[in-house]
């Protein structure tokens, strides 16, 4: 019985399988997948990345359809989803999240006709493999500078993910804007080891008022260290999405990451048949990156400070990495006036001098 | 950075709240293999609890009417998998990891319509000259009412477990089920019962996470917490006062881990996260052998279906 449930089963899959891969020849409409690392009600990362999917739908219409794979765990799991994907005829795959690249690589190989998007990747194995990211340290030096000039016990909290590069930069370019802003500034980091675990940040957000930081940052996803920060009264800003409908009272504003002109852009080169694989790298003067409306906590002067460097960043006047920069230990990183190449930035792995602690291995 | 910084009365209040949702879940878990039952779907029936505890607290705007809404539905969802396991007769793995597939899709349905809202507040008790006490005033008097309720829980389940008739039953159901029946005892009654107590806890447990601990509602917010019962209840080898003393354990690990590092210590972090797990594995190892099975009392019947014969 149960033999024969699991034949029949799998026939169907297989015809599934069959009639979508020829519906997918007719090549009408392009379906574009999308593999998220996170529920999209999170609010954070991977809701940014839905509205975007959003956007796209509203701008093709009929012309494409779209599905959404969330919470998928990165690692072997991402391999399936993507490859059961394609089975099911996607002609393009969207997969926003770093850990995926290994996966993303090898699935590409198996299916050459499908183009795929890896977010904040560096891996690029395959032809049909592109990757593009958005340069939020450009935002994280926005909001470095806002948390130097408003902290009052010089204690700054940051909640990191993982010790990547990605996250490491983050940090840098926030302590490097507030150190600029006021040489005091004390940055106290708190490694969660999750992207997305509201108790666990929630403990680490509790934590960091407790050890003084009256400022919170994070480069985590959920909003619970904005709700703790309510409740502590301690100031904090948002992640990828605007959150202060969590903490209306302490909300200064968050770095919003907005897609949806980079897949709008790219799904029209796929429909056009002129997609290529590219590596690119976006951010506040291409609208990739941007800064939610100010509190009207962040005293006037401050936001015209916080205004002049948006505009800085994108008329490409200042770099937030901009020389003379030394590494942690004392060693020269960039010369007066140089600016970090993409390079550097994306293999980034040590602190810059001043920053207390380690990072984790 | 010294150690001075870090205020140990504070670090034990925050580490009974950390532990609190496990602690819930866990007794209830407890409860559920010692009548023989394994039930995997705790992470589900958590996140359901959490979800419905939000919608009815924010509805009614009180949190308490909330906490015993997250308990019944708790309890109902987890009385699918007893219908499941116990009258339909199947795998209780697979249906316990269908329940929590089940409980997160669910519950990110129902709770689509209630992200981005502030839970009413769960006040904390208010004792008086109790609270103002130094160091115990902080540690012992000055919590919300489900920190003192999930310690109630342990003791009345400790109590019930080994000193009562319904309890002797109950394990005895656990311990060999063909003979608990043969000797008259309602083998499913009893287990559907204990399935719908762990739901119930699981549920609490959740709203603890969602009106207290967080608060706020997000999807799968619970992030692996009810593995961290399941794991626990192993650990704790099935008595109610160690599933306490380990929650305060996982607890303090993942408060302590948080505030070193916040205090600027080198720690290693990664080991520490998956401690509890390792503790975990090393009991399974131990457990795996007959002898190492006996002396930590894993239920005899522990995950098999009973079907009465006769």
């Amino acid at each position: 019985m149960k033999r024969r449930t699991l034949l029949s089963s799998s026939a169907l899959a297989l015809g599934l399988a069959a009639t979508m891969g020829t519906s997918a020849l007719a090549a009408d409409p392009l379906t574009v997948g999308f593999i998220y690392v996170g529920p999209v009600g999170d609010f954070g990362w991977t809701t940014a990345h839905d509205v975007a999917r959003l956007a796209a739908v509203e701008h093709f219409g009929d012309a494409i359809e779209t599905v959404f794979v969330e919470s998928v765990p990165e690692g072997a799991d991402s391999g399936r989803v993507m490859t059961q994907m394609a089975l099911s005829g996607a002609d393009m795959i969207f997969a926003t999240s770093f850990g995926y690249g290994p996966e993303i690589n090898a699935v590409a190989q198996r299916f050459p006709d499908v183009a795929f998007e890896h977010a904040t990747g560096y891996l690029q194995e395959a032809p049909n493999v592109s990757l593009y990211n958005a340069r939020f340290y450009e935002g994280r030096a926005v909001i470095g500078h806002i948390a130097g000039r408003m902290t009052e016990s010089n204690v700054v909290g940051y909640i990191a993910s993982f010790p990547i590069p990605e996250v490491i930069m983050g940090i840098n370019a926030a302590y490097l804007a507030a150190h600029a802003a006021n040489p005091e500034v004390d940055f106290r980091v708190v490694w969660a080891y999750s992207w997305f675990d509201p108790a666990q940040e929630a403990a680490a957000a509790e934590a960091l008022i407790e050890q003084g930081a009256d400022i919170i940052m994070q480069h985590t996803d959920s909003t619970a260290p904005l709700t703790v920060a309510q409740q502590h009264d301690a100031l904090a800003f948002g992640q990828a999405s605007d959150m202060s409908s969590f903490a209306p009272d302490v909300h200064l504003t968050a770095i919003e990451d907005n897609w949806a002109p980079y897949y709008i852009d790219r799904i029209q080169a796929r429909l056009d048949g002129t997609w290529t694989a590219d590596n690119v790298w976006l951010g506040i003067p291409e609208g990739e990156v941007a800064l939610s409306p100010f509190s009207d906590r962040i005293p006037a002067d401050v936001q015209d400070e916080a205004n002049a460097m948006i505009a800085g960043i994108a008329d490409g006047s200042f770099h937030p990495f901009t020389g003379p920069i030394n590494r942690q230990d004392g060693t020269a990183w960039l010369a007066e006036g140089e600016t970090a190449s993409d390079g550097d930035l994306l293999s980034m792995g040590f602190y810059v001098e001043g920053m207390n602690g380690e990072i984790p291995n | 950075m010294d150690f001075g910084s870090i205020n140990p009365v504070v670090l034990i209040a925050s580490l009974m709240v950390a532990a609190t949702p496990i602690l819930l879940a866990a007794i209830g878990e407890l409860v559920v293999e010692k009548a023989g039952v394994l039930n995997l779907g705790v992470e589900g029936m958590m996140i359901v609890g959490a979800v419905a505890g939000f919608a009815i607290a924010v509805t009614t705007q009180n949190p308490y009417l909330g906490m015993i809404g997250a308990i019944v539905a708790g309890a109902l969802v987890s009385l699918l998998f007893a219908i499941l396991t116990q009258v339909l007769m199947a795998n209780q793995v697979a249906s316990g990891l269908a329940l929590t597939l089940f409980g997160l899709g669910l519950s990110a349905l129902v709770g689509q319509s209630y992200v981005g809202i502030v839970p009413p507040r769960t006040p904390k008790i208010d004792m008086g000259f109790l609270s103002e006490l130094p160091v115990v005033g902080r540690i012992v008097f000055s919590h919300d009412i489900l920190v003192y309720i999930s310690l109630l829980i342990i003791a009345a389940t400790w109590y019930w477990l080994n000193k009562t008739r319904g309890g002797r039953v109950l394990r005895a159901v656990g311990e060999n089920h063909d003979s608990a029946h043969a000797l008259g005892y309602k083998v499913k009654r009893v287990r559907i019962l204990a399935i719908m107590f762990g739901g119930a806890c699981a549920g609490l447990g959740g709203a603890y996470l969602s009106l207290v601990r967080v608060p706020q509602w997000t999807e799968g917010m619970t992030a692996g917490a009810g593995w961290i019962a399941l794991a626990l209840v192993v650990f704790a080898s099935w008595r109610p006062w160690r599933v306490l003393a380990g929650a305060y354990l996982f607890g303090g690990i993942m408060v302590l881990q948080l505030n070193l590092q916040a205090a600027g210590f080198r720690i290693p972090v990664e080991y520490l996260s998956m401690s509890p797990y390792l503790i975990t594995i090393v009991v399974l190892v131990i457990m795996s052998s007959s002898r190492g099975r006996t002396s930590m009392s894993a239920p005899g019947s522990l995950g098999r279906s009973f079907h009465a014969a006769g």
